[in-house]
């Protein structure tokens, strides 16, 4: 579980950490359709570049990041090798039955690959860089126009933030149950798969009846604290936005001017 | 003193599908502006009960409470909530904040106090509780008293007339008892806060002015410290009774009444 890089918040002092969140959030959402605007070689480097600097400023170790790709590296050879075999055009190099390895198809996958693997690379920048919180403040702050339609979107991150707020909770609790249930006998993690699901089940009912008490027991304490949901609350936490988040999507913005006319004088 | 702070009277209370047997039956009491006041009891005996109906969690079946002379039904209780709050057992289900200053703020966020106000009530709230130094801190890093430190802040911002504790102190460690209860009588003594704690600690019921002794519902007995835990014999007492009892029953010479443990230590040593 220790592995998982997506969705981890790594405490720093970086330039990018000190963002706004906002910024941020709509960083990552452009940069996933900048991204298909590079499409020939200096494009490739000039997007490759432009990731390695935000990883650079994030100040978050190089290593970090592989692993946050990881998870997601089979999927990414997969369909590199697909485009490989299956693409052809240009020079073909080998030929054998339906697959075919040509320039057009090696090139194809080499763009897949890069925009895959830079896409990863700076998402994994924000949300290792941003308190889960912040993040939430910030999508919170982006979603209000879905207020006209109803969507009830404060509390939804009030929903959602007590939901992290509680997650190393549930992980110490289960980590407990799990101990409990060893001290008893139980063994995990081995036999038939049908066997490993069997003794989860111990795991889990204790797991959902404190979680509900918990639940119940919260509820009541926010009732008390005088929490409506339907009241107009102020917030604690305020977002800034600074001069560097404007400079940041002007930074974001010469990328994709710089893509494009990449493209043109092609 | 004047005017009671909370006034019970008659209040009755049984929970549903348990049979007839009622958890409050015909209780009543008041409790004056800037009293601390201690229930004891044990377990069943409708302490908790009463804390319940006492934040209108609970609806009485029968009689009445009024908080600073209004009545407490449901369309008086939000506003009745702004000037009290309740510290549960477990610090961690009463944490909703990410962070010991957002939990702080809770409260205020309802009222939809705007910023400016909410930073000055938090710094203050979390000074009297002595956590300044850990505003940012989330709530994995802080121990268990911290945590019902940073609760009691999280109504003490409200400016509150009544603090309840519905025991508290027991998931903590001897020393954050200690150390939250000199907290709390150095509050009593600086603000006009009218605590009531609802407790097995004998300890925390001596720091009281008067203990309410609840028993199957009822209140039983209702006098000073020092009237309970000289009439009340089979009840824990806190440490300095049980020393004048054990100094008794060995045949030494012992103070002949209740002390606290500041007089009996200096009877000791006279």
């Amino acid at each position: 579980m220790n592995k998982l890089i997506l969705g981890r918040y790594f405490p720093g002092n970086s330039l990018i950490h000190h963002l706004d969140p906002r910024a941020k959030l709509v960083a990552a959402i452009a940069f996933i359709l900048i991204a298909f605007l590079a499409g020939n070689v200096p494009g490739l480097v000039l997007l490759w570049l432009f990731t390695f600097l935000a990883m650079a400023l994030s100040g978050v170790g190089f290593r970090i990041y592989l692993r946050g790709v990881r998870p997601l590296i089979w999927l990414i050879l997969f369909t590199v090798l697909l485009q490989i075999l299956f693409i052809s055009g240009g020079r073909t190099y080998v030929e054998w039955g339906p697959f075919t390895v040509s320039s057009f198809g090696i090139e194809t996958a080499v763009f897949i690959f890069s925009r895959f693997v830079t896409i990863i690379f700076f998402t994994t920048v924000v949300t290792l860089t941003t308190r889960p919180v912040d993040l939430t403040d910030g999508l919170t702050f982006l979603m209000r126009p879905l207020r006209l339609f109803h969507v009830p979107v404060d509390e939804l991150s009030m929903m959602v933030s007590i939901a992290l707020r509680f997650i190393p909770n549930l992980l110490d609790e289960t980590q407990k149950i799990m101990d409990a249930q060893r001290a008893r006998g139980a063994v995990f993690g081995e036999g038939s798969l049908f066997h490993q699901m069997k003794v989860l089940v111990p795991i889990f009912l204790p797991l959902f009846a404190s979680s509900l008490n918990r639940g119940e027991e919260l509820a009541n304490v926010m009732d008390v604290r005088g929490y409506r949901a339907e009241a107009r609350r102020s917030s604690f936490r305020q977002l800034h936005w600074r001069g560097r988040d404007t400079i940041s999507m002007l930074a974001l913005l010469a990328l994709a001017a710089g893509l494009a006319a990449l493209n043109l004088l092609a | 003193m004047s005017e009671p702070m909370i006034e019970v009277r008659n209040l009755s209370y049984t929970y549903r599908g348990r049979g007839e047997k009622s958890a409050l039956s015909s209780v009543t009491f008041s409790v004056s502006r800037g009293e601390w006041l201690a229930v004891i009891g044990r377990n069943g005996a409708g302490k908790s009960t009463l804390a319940g109906l006492l934040v209108g969690l609970l609806k009485p079946q029968s009689g009445s409470i009024r908080i600073n002379g209004q009545m407490l039904d449901e369309t008086s209780e939000w506003a009745l909530r702004r000037h009290m709050g309740i510290v549960f057992q477990n610090p961690d289900n009463q944490f909703i904040g990410t962070t010991v200053e957002d939990d702080v703020a809770f409260g205020l966020e309802n009222e939809n106090m705007p910023v400016a106000q909410m930073k000055v009530r938090v710094a203050e709230a979390l000074k009297l509780v002595g956590l300044s130094g850990l505003r940012q801190a989330d709530p994995s890093r802080l121990s268990g008293g911290q945590k019902q430190r940073v609760a009691i802040a999280g109504i003490l911002a409200l400016r509150p007339d009544i603090l309840i504790l519905d025991e508290a102190f027991v998931m903590l460690d001897p020393k954050s008892r200690r150390d939250l209860l000199s907290t709390l009588r150095r509050l009593a003594e600086a603000t006009h806060l009218t605590i009531l704690s609802i407790t097995h600690d004998m300890d925390e019921a001596a720091a009281s002015n008067r203990i309410l002794v609840m028993q199957d519902g009822k209140i039983v007995n209702d006098g000073t410290p020092g009237q309970i835990f000289s009439t009340e014999k089979d009840l824990g007492a806190p440490f300095s009774e049980r020393l004048r009892r054990i100094l008794l029953a060995k045949g030494r010479r012992a103070p002949d009444q209740y002390m606290t443990e500041e007089e009996m230590v200096d009877w000791l040593w006279k």
